[in-house]
Order: structure tokens, then C-alpha cells, then sequence
């Protein structure tokens, strides 16, 4: 019998493949995510999806944010504040290189922010630099920041993807090749497909680190997006598309679900510097003719709490406005019939995420209800933000705005791509970055929801959810976001 | 006037009668819905979603709350007048070069045929997303792009044909009478391909109904509040475990259309073709 040996032999190594490896955790990650940016720099571009991949785990700041929401040290090891709050000295982490082999130093420090706060800088949050009167260097691990005016909110805003520190030489070509100090390197990006990065063994933290590769996929398609955790090709989507399918994976004993709130208020933006919406009559119509209990339902399958002005619901200082505006077609149809429109199209250009595209096909058929005609763009990502968000060429969209702290939006004024400019609420905003004392604060801060909501400046719809599927053994994501990141460094594979 | 006669045969072939069955039926729903459908298609009562088939709602409701019946309605007459559109456009521009290319021949034929081989190596899809990547999705968008691809298939068709005639006797007698060769094209080449460019026609109805559910499907054809059996294949896609039928109706829809124009085409084919009629014989 010639042929047992081979039959014996081949037994074996079906069982030696098929016998899973004796405690050797795994040290690769694949993580889907659903937004694919245009560029890596996340202090040229404000596309949330390079904040989510890089901000913490390619990219390091002054300082970040932990868990809890909580600002704590990162480059920078520990700080000091003059009496009159104006005055930040920050001591640096020594023996920090980047990613090229390069130290890192105060004078890295100072060129960012100078970079960051320059004129003509592309900055997607420059207004975090706006209070700075001086940076300077006062040795090679000492950085002095005097202010012009106290800011409340000035560590935590140093603590996000726009303030990420970069080093001079790369800066230019962080768009495509990000070189920073963090955990992870830049390892390849595929357009339309994945990035991948690998474990810095250099970083200061570096044993700690038990990934060796991250590779992000990007998956718009809900369909998609489920097949991919089904196949086993995923071990994580932290911002799963489907809401429909929660149910399905939670009976699913191969996955975990994590449901949690986001700091990604949904707004319907409308264009506030083009007719009909330069008109509070017409802007407080939509508000009228908008049913968000219908919309969170359609859409998000009930996923989502419904807000009536611009801050989470889970924030400190939030009010519950969604009552300012009844569902009322015939107040809608009044208000409209006042602000003299035209009665043109209007366009509704929307970016290919599932909340936007579901929830607008929804608003549109409830503004038809008030007798607005509504067309529907469904549109690539580097079009939304060339022609919406850059160019202002739109009359409605849907999007979340997923940054923490983001009422400053509204002050931004009418470049911005709101188109909305409101001297009385940029007053109401500086009044709340200098104000010092909390609770004097948080009152503001009710002022200024009231406000937005009075002036019904967009469509306020609800709060993203976070809903994350996790393959069964995938731990250390974190279970809420305080902020639009993934920090990466203490993710386990068992 | 000189024609071929075609012979009705005695007894049709059954692809035709089943596919003219089947198109009878999606063109009569598609024209009904002009006048009648049993909801508003476009009508939500996202409180009645996923509702299952009753007296109300005969094949139950999708994910928003809205009539499936009344969407796969005005689904089939948009369907049907993409096809048809993008048919006649593709079939007119197409048979008109395959005619020129015939009548004048040398390099104006060679051009224009290589062109047109040209046109049959572009994917038409790719050819679709990149008109919507400069125009933004639409069904305008959707016709041209499927009516582009139909240029070069019908001019193929059409010249070919056209080649045969030019060789018959009633075409010479025409050319000895001094007629030139537009006004020979026009009165003696054409109506003698008709029979083919019909098939032809037929064919791409087809293939037509088909592209318009694919670029549907992917987000280029017909916007929402349109309806579009593509477009409905593609919402249900995540909803299969919860609600299947969502995807079973529009996708029997695509099926019943697709086969019945192709089972007319191939049923007109055997009765035109004498080269298939000898085979049957």
C-alpha cells in the first residue's frame, strides 16, 4: 500500500493548518471605516476621517485627550499656567524622533504653530491659533505660548488632528506620505481601498504596543461593509454605516456591538448666503416642516437622539430645544408664502454616507410636503468637498459635524461654507473662548444653542450614533468618543 | 420601391409569443401607471414600514413605508422610456452612420467603422460614471450614456445589411435611373434593413433595461423620489435577512423585462432571418 504514507502525510498538514496557533495573539488589525479622505494632513484638510486613522497613533500633539474626555499630557510632559491664564510653558518629552529619523524640538513646535496660525494657512481649525499673541523656543525642550486673551478651551483644542505637531521638513508632503512621532508609522495608502501603517519601535511607548500592523479598509457601502465582517476579512468597524443591521450581529456570537453617542451633530446645512435662505422666515419654515422622530426612525432605525440646536445632548451645558419649532405644515407654508421665494428647485447635494443619503431621501419627500421642490445630488466625497464645502455650491446638504466643541462654526462667518454671518453670535463665541469661570460659561454656552436655534440656521436633525462592531476577542477600542479619534495603542487581539 | 418580403410563417415560434406575453405585460403596467397606481409611489408612512402583502398594500411596504406595488409601477414606465430613448437615440445616430458608411465607402467607411470599434471596446458603464462624475448623477446622464453604446452596435448592424443591398438588382436599376446615393439610402437601402436593425432594436431594448438597473443600482440613473427597480435591488440589499422581498419583486421585474425582450428579439430574428427559416425548414 503505497499511497497510506502520502494519505498520513497530508492528514498531517491539513491538522497542523487547520490547529489554531498555540497563545500567539494576533498583532494585525484590520479596521473598516467608512469615509476615505484626499489627503493625510490633518492640519490642511478637515475631512474627520484623518483624525479618526492618524490624530494619536501616526500624529502626536502638545497634549490629547483620554477616554473620558479628559485633557492629558502627550509631547508636551507637563505644563505650567501663569495667574492671569495667559502665560502656557510647556515642557517637551525628550529623545522624541519622527518617523524620518529626525528629533523632535521646541523649534518642531514652533514652526507648526506658526505654520498653523500664518495668514494664508489652510488650516481647518485655525481659530485654535487665533488667541496666540507669541510662541518661542526658550531651550530645545521648553516651549513659551503667551496669549492675547485668556482661552478656555485652548488645551483641548491642542489636543486635536488641526494642532498635530510635524516637523518642517515633511510638512509639504504629509498629505501623502504623513510622517509624524506617534505609535504607528506610514506604511502604504491604496486610493479606494486601504492604508496601512506599522509599529513604530522607536516610540517611547513602543513595548507597549501589541498591533505591529493597522490597516484601515475603506467600506462606504453598508452591503459591503456587512459582507466584509461576515467574511472575517474585518476585525473591527467602529462607525458601522448599517444601523438596520445591529440586531443581526448582536445575535451573531462572533461579534460584540457597541452602541454609544458621538459628538457628530446632523444638521440639513443650508446655504445661508444664498436666496432664499438669506430669509429667517424661509430657514424657520424647514424647521417647521422638518419630523426628526420620522427621520431617526427611516434612517437610522431609531438609532440617534434628536437635537434641536448645535451641541450633544451628553455635553454639560446642553439644553433640549427641539420643541422651538413644532411640526406644523401650514406655520411652514405661512412662513414660506412671507419670505417671497420663487418657488425654484432647490438642490440637495449629499455626501455617500448612509445618514446623509437615507435621511435625505426622507426630508425630501417632507418639504414636498410643504410644496418645496427638492432635488437630490447624491455626490462622490472629493466633489462634497470641493463644490459644497469649499466652493458653497449648494442649497442643502447633510452632514455630520463631528469635531468636539464646534459651536465656534457659526462664527466663522460667511466664507465658511454655512455662508452665515451673525456679528451679534461671533460676540457671543469670543465671550465664551475668554471666559474663564465654568459655570459663567456653560451658561453662555445655553445662550448660544438658544441663539442658533432662534435663528434657525440649519436643519438640526440628531446626534450621530457610534455603532462599532467588533469581532469577539478584539478589545481596547474605547466605548464612547469624546473626541473623533481611534487611538490605537492599547488595541488587543485574543 | 423595391422590398424584401417577409413571410409571416404559419405558425409563430413559441420565444415570440412568450416574449411578446411577457412585454405586453411590462409595457400595459408601465403605461398604467400613467394613470393608476394603487398608492402614491412616493408616499411615506415611515410608522407603516415593512408592512407584509394585504388587501391595503398587495406586496407589502419597503423600509420608508412606501407601496411597493405603486414603485415597481412607476419603476417599469421609467424603465421602459430609458430604454426606449436611449434606443432610438443609439439606433438613429448608429443606423445613420452605418447608412453613410455603406453608401460612400473607402476610407469614410473604414473611419467610420474603426470608430466604431472604438466605442465597442469602452466599457459603458465606466463611459456612465464619468459623465456623472462631470454632470452629476441624473437619468439624463443614464440615457446618453446607454444610448452612446448603442451608436457603434447599430451602425455595425446597419452597414452590414446596408452592404448587401447595395449589391441587389433594384439598386443597380436605381443608380442606371440617376438617382444619387443619399436618396437611394434613403428610399431603398433602409426600408430593406429594417427587418434586421428591428431585431437589433429589440435585442437592445434588453440590454438597455439591464444598464439602466446596473447604473441604478450603483447610484447613477434615476434619482430618489424616482423609483427605479435598480436603485430598489440596491436599498434592499442590507434588508435581505429582514425583509427579502424587498429584492425579490424589482429583481423579478429586471428578469421579466430582460427576458422578454430578448425572447421577442430572437423570435422576430427567426421569422426575418431566411437564412434561419431554410435551417428550420
Amino acid at each position: 500500500m503505497y499511497f497510506r504514507p502520502a494519505y498520513a502525510l497530508m492528514a498531517a498538514t491539513a491538522l497542523a493548518l487547520a490547529a489554531p496557533l498555540p497563545a500567539l495573539a494576533q498583532a494585525r488589525i484590520s479596521i473598516g471605516i467608512q469615509q476615505e479622505p484626499t489627503s493625510l494632513d490633518p492640519t490642511t484638510d478637515a475631512t474627520a476621517a484623518i483624525n479618526v486613522m492618524l490624530t494619536q497613533n501616526l500624529y502626536e500633539g502638545l497634549t490629547t485627550v483620554d477616554q473620558s474626555g479628559a485633557v492629558i499630557p502627550q509631547l508636551a510632559e507637563s505644563w505650567t499656567i501663569s495667574d492671569d491664564s495667559l502665560t502656557y510653558v510647556f515642557n517637551l518629552v525628550q529623545g522624541v524622533t519622527f518617523h524620518d529619523g529626525s528629533p523632535f524640538s521646541a523649534a518642531d513646535v514652533v514652526f507648526s504653530f506658526e505654520r498653523a496660525r500664518a495668514e494664508d494657512s489652510g488650516n481647518p481649525r485655525r481659530a485654535t491659533f487665533a488667541p496666540i499673541e507669541s510662541i518661542a523656543a526658550l531651550d530645545d525642550h521648553t516651549v513659551e505660548i503667551v496669549l492675547n486673551n485668556p482661552d478656555a478651551f485652548f488645551l483641548f483644542d491642542l489636543a486635536q488632528g488641526p494642532a498635530s505637531i510635524v516637523s518642517e521638513a515633511s510638512a509639504e508632503t504629509n498629505g501623502t506620505r504623513p510622517v509624524g512621532t506617534g505609535a504607528f508609522r506610514f506604511d502604504a495608502w491604496t486610493r479606494g481601498d486601504r492604508l496601512r501603517m506599522i509599529r513604530n519601535p522607536d516610540h517611547r511607548n513602543a513595548d507597549s504596543v501589541a498591533m505591529e500592523v493597522i490597516e484601515f479598509r475603506f467600506i462606504s457601502e453598508p452591503a459591503a461593509a456587512t459582507a466584509a465582517l461576515m467574511a472575517g476579512e474585518l476585525d473591527a468597524f467602529p462607525g458601522f454605516p448599517a444601523p438596520e443591521l445591529v440586531a443581526q450581529f448582536e445575535a451573531d456570537p462572533r461579534f460584540n456591538v457597541m452602541v454609544s453617542s458621538t459628538e457628530g451633530e446632523v444638521i440639513l446645512a443650508m446655504n445661508n448666503s444664498r436666496e432664499p435662505f438669506t430669509d429667517i422666515n424661509f430657514r424657520r419654515a424647514i424647521s417647521h416642516a422638518i419630523d426628526r422622530e420620522e427621520i431617526i426612525e427611516g434612517a437610522m432605525y431609531g438609532f440617534g437622539i434628536p437635537i434641536g440646536s448645535f451641541y450633544p445632548p451628553h455635553g454639560p451645558a446642553h439644553v433640549d430645544l427641539t420643541d422651538r419649532y413644532a411640526l406644523d405644515h401650514d406655520a411652514a407654508r405661512a412662513l414660506i408664502a412671507e419670505s417671497g421665494f420663487d418657488g425654484r428647485e432647490l438642490v440637495m447635494r449629499l455626501p455617500p454616507f448612509p445618514y446623509a443619503t437615507r435621511s435625505g431621501e426622507i426630508i425630501q419627500a417632507q418639504l414636498a410636503a410643504v410644496g418645496l421642490n427638492v432635488r437630490i445630488e447624491n455626490v462622490e466625497w472629493g466633489f462634497w468637498l470641493d463644490e459644497v464645502f469649499r466652493n458653497r455650491n449648494y442649497d442643502f446638504s447633510i452632514i455630520a459635524h463631528t469635531s468636539p466643541n464646534d459651536l465656534g462654526n457659526f462664527a466663522r462667518g460667511p466664507s465658511y461654507f454655512y455662508g452665515y454671518e451673525d456679528e451679534a453670535f461671533v460676540d457671543l463665541w469670543n465671550a465664551i473662548r475668554t471666559e474663564t469661570d465654568d459655570d459663567t460659561r456653560l451658561e453662555m454656552l445655553r445662550q448660544a444653542q438658544i441663539h442658533l436655534a432662534d435663528q434657525a440656521v440649519h436643519g438640526f436633525l440628531f446626534q450621530l450614533p457610534a455603532i462599532g462592531i467588533f469581532r469577539q476577542g478584539v478589545e481596547g477600542f474605547w466605548p464612547s468618543q469624546p473626541v473623533l479619534q481611534l487611538p490605537l495603542t492599547e488595541i488587543a487581539i485574543n | 420601391m423595391a422590398r424584401l418580403v417577409v413571410r409571416w410563417p404559419a405558425r409563430l415560434p413559441v420565444n415570440l409569443m412568450i416574449g411578446a406575453l411577457l412585454v405586453a405585460l411590462v409595457v400595459g403596467v408601465a403605461a398604467l401607471s400613467l394613470i393608476w397606481t394603487p398608492h402614491d409611489h412616493a408616499a411615506m408612512t415611515i410608522r407603516n414600514r415593512f408592512q407584509p402583502a394585504d388587501g391595503v398594500y398587495w406586496l407589502g411596504t419597503d423600509q420608508l413605508g412606501r407601496d411597493i406595488v405603486s414603485q415597481l409601477m412607476v419603476a417599469a414606465r421609467n424603465s421602459m422610456t430609458v430604454a426606449l430613448v436611449a434606443v432610438l437615440i443609439g439606433g438613429s445616430i448608429g443606423v445613420a452612420l452605418g447608412l453613410l458608411a455603406s453608401a460612400l465607402g473607402g476610407w469614410v467607411e473604414d473611419l467610420i467603422m474603426r470608430v466604431a470599434d472604438i466605442g465597442f471596446a469602452f466599457p459603458a458603464l465606466l463611459f456612465a460614471i464619468m459623465l456623472s462624475a462631470v454632470f452629476g448623477p441624473s437619468l439624463t446622464i443614464a440615457v446618453a450614456a446607454i444610448a452612446f453604446i448603442n451608436i457603434p452596435v447599430f451602425a455595425r448592424v446597419a452597414r452590414a445589411s446596408a452592404n448587401q443591398v447595395w449589391t441587389r438588382d433594384f439598386v443597380a436599376a436605381a443608380r442606371a435611373a440617376g438617382h444619387g446615393r443619399f436618396a437611394i439610402s434613403r428610399d431603398h437601402i433602409l426600408p430593406n434593413i429594417a427587418a434586421p436593425v428591428i431585431v437589433q432594436g429589440t435585442i437592445e431594448f434588453a440590454v438597455a433595461i439591464l444598464a439602466e438597473a446596473a447604473l441604478s443600482y450603483l447610484g447613477l440613473g434615476a434619482q430618489p423620489p424616482s423609483p427605479s427597480w435598480g436603485r430598489m435591488l440596491s436599498e434592499a440589499q442590507t434588508l435581505m435577512f429582514m425583509a427579502p422581498h424587498l429584492a425579490i419583486y424589482p429583481g423579478l421585474c429586471i428578469v421579466i423585462a430582460v427576458l422578454g425582450f430578448s425572447l421577442l428579439g430572437d423570435g422576430l430574428r427567426d421569422i426575418t432571418d431566411p437564412r434561419l427559416k431554410r435551417r428550420r425548414a
